[in-house]
């Protein structure tokens, strides 16, 4: 998938990961997509639950050996 | 649609009880929630400027989980606080946990107020040089100005 933005959150923990994505949205374009990688599975829930209270989209989720990524379009 | 608002009374100064309050008032902030904390008692000691000793200890505290069964006794020992915290820490830095002055520092750039009991501070004579600079004073009724308009209110 196409992407314009990318950071690692691996090994971070609950709440890093979805505050590091706010943060790395901020200075982004509407309808600008960002990919993060993630290895806490929380993250799994907790962006989309982000996306659902903020009006971006989840894209997509992947995973793959317990490393995950998630694709969030800027609203 | 309308900001929502969530309250935060802290009340506790250890290390684990530290967690939570932080925790969900920067992510409440990356929700887009207006956030207060309101901190009291053994509360304000989160609000110092040096966090190093907000600690955390296994004393009538049996639900800690600890690498090997220690008696009561044991736990009584001087030092045995510092080295549970340091333990903790550890563990908390091994698992990509955020450290407390961090979540604190992501609060505040969140723009999350913080409120400081002015009855507490005076009760317990703290030097409010000792706090760090974005913190307001107030009582019970500056809390509930704000609490009472809030779609989430906790007491930690």
């Amino acid at each position: 998938m196409n992407f314009d933005k990318e950071f690692d959150a691996s090994g971070l923990s609950c709440p890093l990961p979805i505050l590091k994505t706010k943060k790395a949205l901020a200075d982004m374009a509407s309808g600008q997509v960002l990919k993060v990688l993630a290895t806490d599975s929380g993250a799994i829930k907790d962006m989309q639950a982000f996306a659902d209270q903020t009006g971006n989209t989840l894209l997509a989720t992947e995973e793959s050996g317990g490393k995950y990524t998630f694709y969030m379009k800027k609203k | 649609m309308t900001t929502k608002k969530m309250a935060i009374i802290a009340t506790k100064g250890t290390l684990d009880m530290a967690y939570p309050p932080f925790i969900l008032a920067s992510t409440a902030a990356a929700l887009g929630y207006e956030v207060q904390v309101f901190f009291t008692f053994y509360g304000l000691q989160l609000l110092r400027k040096d966090l190093t000793n907000v600690m955390i200890s296994p004393l009538a505290n049996p639900a800690m989980p600890m690498p090997v069964p220690m008696p009561v006794m044991v736990q009584m020992l001087p030092g045995m606080e510092s080295m549970a915290t340091m333990m903790m820490k550890q563990k908390l830095k091994k698992h990509g946990v955020a450290s407390l002055q961090e979540l604190r520092d992501l609060c505040l750039e969140a723009e999350v107020k913080f409120v400081a009991c002015q009855m507490t501070v005076d009760l317990f004579e703290f030097d409010k040089s000792e706090f760090i600079d974005n913190v307001e004073y107030g009582g019970a009724a500056t809390f509930l100005g704000f609490a009472g308009d809030t779609d989430i209110c906790l007491f930690i």
